[in-house]
């Protein structure tokens, strides 16, 4: 259809750094906040961690629409699957119903994946690329910001890190790609998963607050221009009927 | 071994020579006054090239030349119409006016017709009677005189924003009132610094920082509001009368 002449819509794009790191006690995910439509930034305050279950999320970079409904999917499919074996969904499980989808639709739906979270087996944390390739990695990075944030995780990510410490390595992988990587860029969230605790951890850092206008663009009132003025009222008829009885007692 | 015909299907390959380095440039003429202003950031792609690479160039104590496009293209540019200026200098012993380095630049600019800068360029500056002027170039040299424009990866950002509080497009005056011809510098600086920084908020390739021109006429009486302006530097060069001042701020970084 591209050769006739009639182009694809162009999608919203996450431009996007998504990370993920394995610590001492089980996962931290990461992501800018950024989401963009070619040049223009389309959402500065977006939320590219998605859940799939209390102990397993999922970064999100690629197409908006499509990482939004296939995790979406998944956790639905996931619920049902907890639901019905009565056990704790496993990560694996997650990330084999994510590749199959992505490999049945070879490619279209443009989802790149960080898949996190804890189950019986310990922590997991996976890549998916929108073909459907996994890899099960220590430290993760993806997005147009992969490589400035890899370049963080490479020269400071160690084995059996302290909570703290691995938080401070997503933030510092984070801002890597907030700014270098024209695609990314606003605020940090991120996401620590332990085999207890699922937190939540929106805008750990806002490095990229608005600055105050020098004016105020108030306009007076009258501004616009207008050709006609027609002002109708609301009330076409109007018929009183006294339905009569007591009057209210107001004692 | 059977005799093997190659047939060899014919070939094409391309080499592009042009990029484009993203970045915003804007001029606003007032009565005897203009200012020329530039963000700072370079890119290529999704990667920042350099946080500082000047776009906005002070060519005499009353023409400011700002470049966007092809930074390459646009050094070079400069580079050769300075070159151009200087020979002036040396045969008639004045700067150039401002309307004739407008003239040249359309010259210089059209002589590359089939290979052109993918620069575009505005002028801003004095004129020969005292008047703040702004010239905008496309990249084969076609110009116009205007009292203000903004060009680059935001124009389609800022320029509707300039014509609404510029030239009060949409905007009925109150009764009994009209809608100023020029505006005071104050007011101009302050309509630059917005435009800029709400084009870091909503275009990726704008940011880092801004430098803003300003050159004043033969004793203009906008020189008192500069006063009292942060970080501001004096840059005139010659005992003409004219003044060029730069002002410098930060824009956002991501």
């Amino acid at each position: 259809m591209a050769e006739k002449g009639l182009p694809l819509p162009k999608a919203t794009s996450t431009g996007t750094t998504i990370v993920g790191c394995l610590f001492k006690d089980g996962i931290v995910l990461g992501a800018d906040t950024r989401a963009t439509e070619g040049p223009i930034v389309a959402d500065k305050n977006c939320e590219k961690i998605h859940y799939i279950t209390e102990s397993i999320r999922c970064c999100g970079a690629g197409t908006a629409a499509d990482t939004e409904f296939t995790t979406a999917l998944i956790s639905s499919n996931m619920e049902l699957h907890a639901l019905s074996t009565g056990r704790k969904p496993r990560v694996v499980t997650a990330m084999t119903m994510l590749k199959q989808m992505l490999f049945r639709y070879q490619g279209h739906v443009g989802a790149a994946l960080v898949l996190g979270g804890v189950d019986a087996t310990g922590p997991h944390l996976f890549t998916i690329h929108p073909h459907g390739s996994t890899d099960k990695l220590p430290y993760v990075t993806m997005g147009s910001g992969s490589l400035a944030a890899m370049a963080v995780f490479e020269s400071g990510w160690t084995a059996n890190m302290e909570r703290d410490a691995a938080l401070n390595l997503v933030k510092a992988a984070i801002s890597a790609g907030i700014f270098n990587d024209l695609g990314s860029g606003s605020n940090i969230d991120a996401c620590i998963i332990t085999a207890s605790h699922t937190e939540m951890l929106r805008n750990v850092e806002m490095p990229n607050q608005r600055v105050t206008k020098e004016r105020s663009y108030g306009f007076r009132r009258g501004t616009t221009a207008w050709k006609t003025e027609s002002v109708r009222d609301l009330i076409v008829s109007e018929e009183m009927t006294w339905v009569g009885g007591d009057a209210m007692d107001t004692t | 071994m059977p005799a093997t015909i190659s047939i060899s299907q014919p070939q094409q390959r391309q080499f592009n020579p042009y990029s484009e380095n993203g970045g915003t440039i804007l001029a606003i003429a007032g009565a005897d006054f203009s200012v020329i202003a530039g963000d700072t950031r370079q890119s290529e792609g999704y990667s920042i090239q350099t946080r500082y690479a000047p776009k906005v160039f002070q060519l005499t104590d009353k023409a400011v030349l700002a470049v966007n496009g092809f930074a390459a293209d646009g050094n070079m540019f400069v580079k050769k119409v300075r070159q151009r200026l200087e020979w002036y200098r040396h045969a008639h012993a004045k700067d150039m006016p401002l309307r004739a380095i407008a003239r040249l630049i359309q010259t210089m600019l059209y002589a590359r017709r089939f290979f052109p800068f993918y620069v575009y360029n505005i002028l801003g500056g004095i004129e020969e009677d005292g008047t703040g002027a702004v010239y905008s170039f496309d990249p084969v040299g076609s110009y116009e005189r205007e009292a203000c424009r903004a060009a680059g990866a935001a124009q389609s950002l800022v320029q509707p924003f300039l014509d609404n509080q510029i030239y009060f497009k949409n905007q009925t005056a109150a009764p009994g009132t009209s809608h100023p011809v020029h505006l005071p510098l104050s007011t101009v600086l302050s309509l630059v610094i917005d435009s800029f920084t709400s084009a870091t908020e909503r275009h990726i390739e704008v940011g880092d920082g801004l430098e803003m021109y300003v050159v004043l006429a033969k004793g203009s009486t906008a020189f008192q509001t500069l006063g009292g302006v942060r970080g501001i530097q004096e840059l005139t060069a010659t005992e003409d009368g004219e003044k060029v001042f730069i002002i410098r701020r930060e824009l956002k970084k991501d």
